[in-house]
């Protein structure tokens, strides 16, 4: 039970003056529930990648695997991966379309054929794992806030009930609160449930909080792949491919630096608050 | 896909064609295609193509890219082209079977139809290929600018124009997303009939307006923080002047229509070599 | 008459909601009563969470929108009066949110000149302000670009000088930065910097990045159409509990920091840099 990349590759327009390299032979493999994060600035490929995981893009080499299937196979369902793979777009509010918020959350269920009653069982038990209040069901999705439109955008992932959760970037333009509100969530159904979920994202502060693995993305390849902790250790090396690690990480070294006894590789508030306090503990200054 | 229209794109370069004013290139063009209807021979075809031909040489735009550009008018030149060979009477009987002929005349007629329409395109599109979408607009705006005092909006209308061809890019790439974003959800663009179909584009096409409209207003907004109110009292950066060679462009261009003319008003018509 | 740059006094804006059929049912208040004061030349940040009604003021300091109670001063000029209207918009410029859709022109520099060329300023002149402004922001050597090979933080830089070559005294940068990468974030930041040390604009920044308002002269946090703090940025960030009742955050080394005072550390309040928290430490050792 896992998705895998086996040595993928992916050439835009080949052949022609605008050839490019998304991907160079990018291998890994993610087992069903792990809570995995992908970074990278753009351009790096990590879009790219991800929608090699539900087959929108194919790649020019290499496999995909999902549940040990290849998925270039003659007669793979396609269709039937993506409900299975669900993948939510950067700004995903920008694909609402249709008259009320449940109508508009049953779509993928619906495409999924099944009946109109299941669909809104399903499409109510997304909304729910998003905290999309109920009084809200009926309106127009057009005239939500941006945050409650986010939530019913992935929701409609949701409602497919996919066993592999790929969110692209979706706390974009959100205000702190709503930010923390729908990684929280996230991360509840991460718990709640056996999904695997994927996060892509620019804030090293926020992967760093929620995620067990971290892959490092960089000019089409995959250049770190570990826990947080371990990617972080290497700051260096991302601050010179344009990336950085989490402001608290930064504050370890400098007073590891200046004779602190710490150990360096706090990669949050929480975990950085006790390696200091316990150092001041140790020498009896508290 | 649609990405690979090449027709109505710019090609950057530096080359005489592109340096002339784009009041010359679009008065020019439209001579051209003027030229291709006041005539229908051999000879005229021979000097239209060394007309044409010199201009794409100049222009540095490679042939490739202009043969790219008539690939969306394949099916209506091969739909011209049939229907001319079975259609037109007249002339000797060449082929016959069942119902259909053709006849000289058929044939004839056919090729130089042909010809014509490719000409057609290729010769607006070295315009589009040497100018600047702004620069088309510009002198646009200029050679219509006396309908103004006939009340026709023409900066209005220009600036649309100008606005349009800037967005084109963004809503195809816009597009393309939805697309993906919907098939992400199960949506199924590829199988069943033309009503399924058309329903199933529902969620393309409303999404794709709402942002649209809200692209309108953003930008609507953003011009007026930019102080702009229409084309009154507007100074331009890059306006337009005719230089030297404008004006021997304009004479070579006139000095060809005129050889043009003359070929088709006085050369019998049938001069034909097959 | 009004002092400074910005001025308002009892604000209001109110606009009508309506139902699915176009009536009127009622109106919403989107700002309520504030009153601002922003001196020449000085950096302020607005800070508040989306619906906060931060970017509706901001729109009035350009006209966009007037007030439909109480007055805004921009230089001196009443926004109300039409005849002002040009004037008011010349002098306070405005950046967008969304990078593509503040572009109007198909070629880098004949976007920067579309302001110039709208106030009727000959034609050197607007070649000569578009190098300028352009170099200004570090985009010269685009400027024969189309902007849609540009990155974000690119396109909001050309933006930027879009709205310098109009010389204005003030630039609005109503979230410029919410829709870029962190790299992105950092080239637009490091643009309005080096704009406040090279040409005394003042600058009015608003934001939901923490990081981005360190430097700010003054903070000013909005919530329901008012103001409801206002200080320096270590005024601001030594008040985290508030802030966070206000959908905000802090930067995360200020929260480090607020966390280790909560464990009885004997910190002082509103730290905000790095190098701020380890200097703090290393004095406690």
């Amino acid at each position: 039970m896992s998705i895998a990349l086996e040595h993928v590759s992916y050439v835009y327009s080949p052949g022609t003056a605008y050839e490019k390299h998304a991907l160079k032979d990018v291998s890994f493999e993610i087992p069903q529930g792990q809570f995995v994060g992908i970074i990278g600035h753009t351009g790096s490929g990590k879009s790219t990648l991800i929608q090699h995981l539900n087959g929108l893009v194919r790649a020019t080499s290499g496999r995909v695997l999902y549940e040990g299937q290849n998925i270039y196979e003659d007669g793979y369902n396609m269709r039937e991966l993506r409900t299975r793979v669900g993948l939510v777009f950067q700004y995903p509010e920008y694909q609402l379309f249709e008259v009320d918020v449940i109508s508009d959350v049953c779509f993928g269920p619906k495409n999924q054929g099944l009946p109109q009653e299941e669909c809104e069982k399903r499409a109510r038990e997304a909304l729910e794992h998003v905290g999309f209040p109920e009084k809200y069901y009926k309106q127009s999705p057009f005239e939500l806030s941006g945050g409650q439109k986010r939530r019913v955008a992935i929701a409609g992932v949701l409602a497919m009930r996919p066993k592999v959760l790929i969110l692209d970037e979706p706390t974009a333009g959100l205000d702190p609160k709503g930010r923390d509100e729908i990684l929280d969530q996230i991360s509840e159904l991460h718990r709640k449930t056996d999904m695997t979920v994927i996060l892509v994202s620019h804030s090293m502060e926020d992967v760093a909080r929620y995620v067990e693995r971290l892959i490092v993305m960089n000019r089409g390849e995959k250049m770190l792949d570990g826990t947080p902790r371990e990617v972080f250790r290497h700051y260096r090396e991302l601050e010179k491919v344009g990336l950085a690690a989490p402001q608290v990480t930064y504050v370890m070294h400098d007073l590891k630096a200046r004779g602190f006894d710490v150990s360096p590789d706090a990669t949050t508030i929480r975990e950085a608050a006790e390696e200091i306090l316990g150092s001041f503990r140790r020498s009896g200054k508290i | 896909m649609i990405r690979d229209i090449t027709i109505g794109q710019y090609y950057p370069a530096e080359s005489r064609i592109h340096r002339l004013d784009p009041r010359v290139k679009i008065v020019c063009t439209l001579l051209f295609l003027v030229s291709l209807f006041i005539q229908n021979s051999l000879p005229g075809y021979v000097i239209a193509t060394i007309y044409l031909g010199c201009v794409i040489r100049l222009s540095k735009v490679p042939l490739k890219y202009i043969l790219k550009g008539l690939k969306p008018v394949v099916i209506l030149l091969l739909f011209t082209v049939v229907m001319n060979l079975f259609l037109t009477d007249g002339g000797e009987t060449l082929v016959q079977f069942g119902i259909f002929t053709i006849t000289e005349n058929g044939l004839r007629t056919s090729v130089f139809m042909a010809v014509r329409l490719m000409y057609l395109v290729a010769g607006s599109s070295i315009m589009t290929f040497t100018t600047s979408p702004n620069g088309l607009t510009d002198g646009m705006e200029k050679l219509l600018h006396p309908l103004n005092r006939f009340n026709v909006p023409v900066h209005e209308v220009a600036m649309m124009m100008s606005i349009a061809l800037r967005f084109i890019p963004i809503l195809l790439e816009e597009t393309d997303k939805i697309m993906k974003a919907q098939q992400a959800r199960g949506a199924d663009f590829e199988s069943g009939n033309i009503i399924q179909r058309a329903k199933a584009m529902v969620p393309i096409l409303v999404p794709l307006f709402v942002s649209a409209f809200r692209r309108a207003n953003d930008l609507a907004m953003a011009m007026e923080a930019r102080c702009y109110h229409g084309g009154d009292g507007r100074t331009k950066m890059k306006p337009l002047h005719y230089h030297g060679r404008d004006r021997v462009a304009y004479f070579i261009t006139l000095i060809y229509l005129i050889i043009m003319f003359v070929v088709g008003r006085f050369l019998p018509f049938k001069l034909w070599i097959f | 008459m009004p002092a400074g740059m910005i001025h308002a006094e009892q604000l209001i804006y109110e606009y009508d909601k309506r139902d699915d059929e176009g009536n009127v049912i009622g109106f919403e208040r989107a700002i309520d009563g504030i009153d601002i004061d922003i001196p020449q030349g000085s950096f302020v940040a607005i800070l508040g969470h989306n619906g906060s009604g931060k970017s509706t003021l901001a729109k009035h300091m350009n006209a966009i929108l007037v007030p439909t109670g109480g007055t805004m001063w921009v230089d001196g000029r009443d926004t109300k009066d039409p005849a002002q209207l040009w004037d008011v918009r010349q002098t306070a410029g405005m950046v967008f949110q969304n990078p593509d859709n503040q572009i109007i022109g198909t070629v880098v520099e004949e976007d920067v000149g579309f302001g110039p060329e709208n106030l009727g300023v000959p034609t050197d002149e607007i070649w000569q302000r578009v190098e300028e402004s352009l170099k200004a922001v570090g985009m010269l050597e685009r400027r024969k670009d189309s902007p849609n090979k540009l990155s974000g933080g690119q396109k909001q830089r050309v933006a930027i000088a879009g709205v310098l070559a109009m010389e204005p005294k003030c630039i609005v940068l109503d979230e410029p930065t919410a829709m870029l990468d962190p790299n992105g974030r950092k080239e637009v930041i490091r643009a309005v910097e080096e704009l406040r040390k090279k040409k005394q604009v003042t600058v009015i920044l608003i934001t939901h990045y923490m990081e981005e308002v360190i430097d700010a002269d003054q903070v000013f946090v909005m919530d329901g159409g008012h103001i409801v703090m206002h200080g320096t940025p270590r005024e601001i960030f030594s008040r985290v509990d508030e802030l966070k009742t206000y959908r905000m955050d802090v930067p995360q080394v200020t929260m480090l920091a607020e966390e280790l005072r909560r464990q009885g550390l004997d910190l002082p309040e509103g730290i905000l840099r790095r190098e701020e928290l380890v200097e703090a430490l290393c004095r406690l050792r």
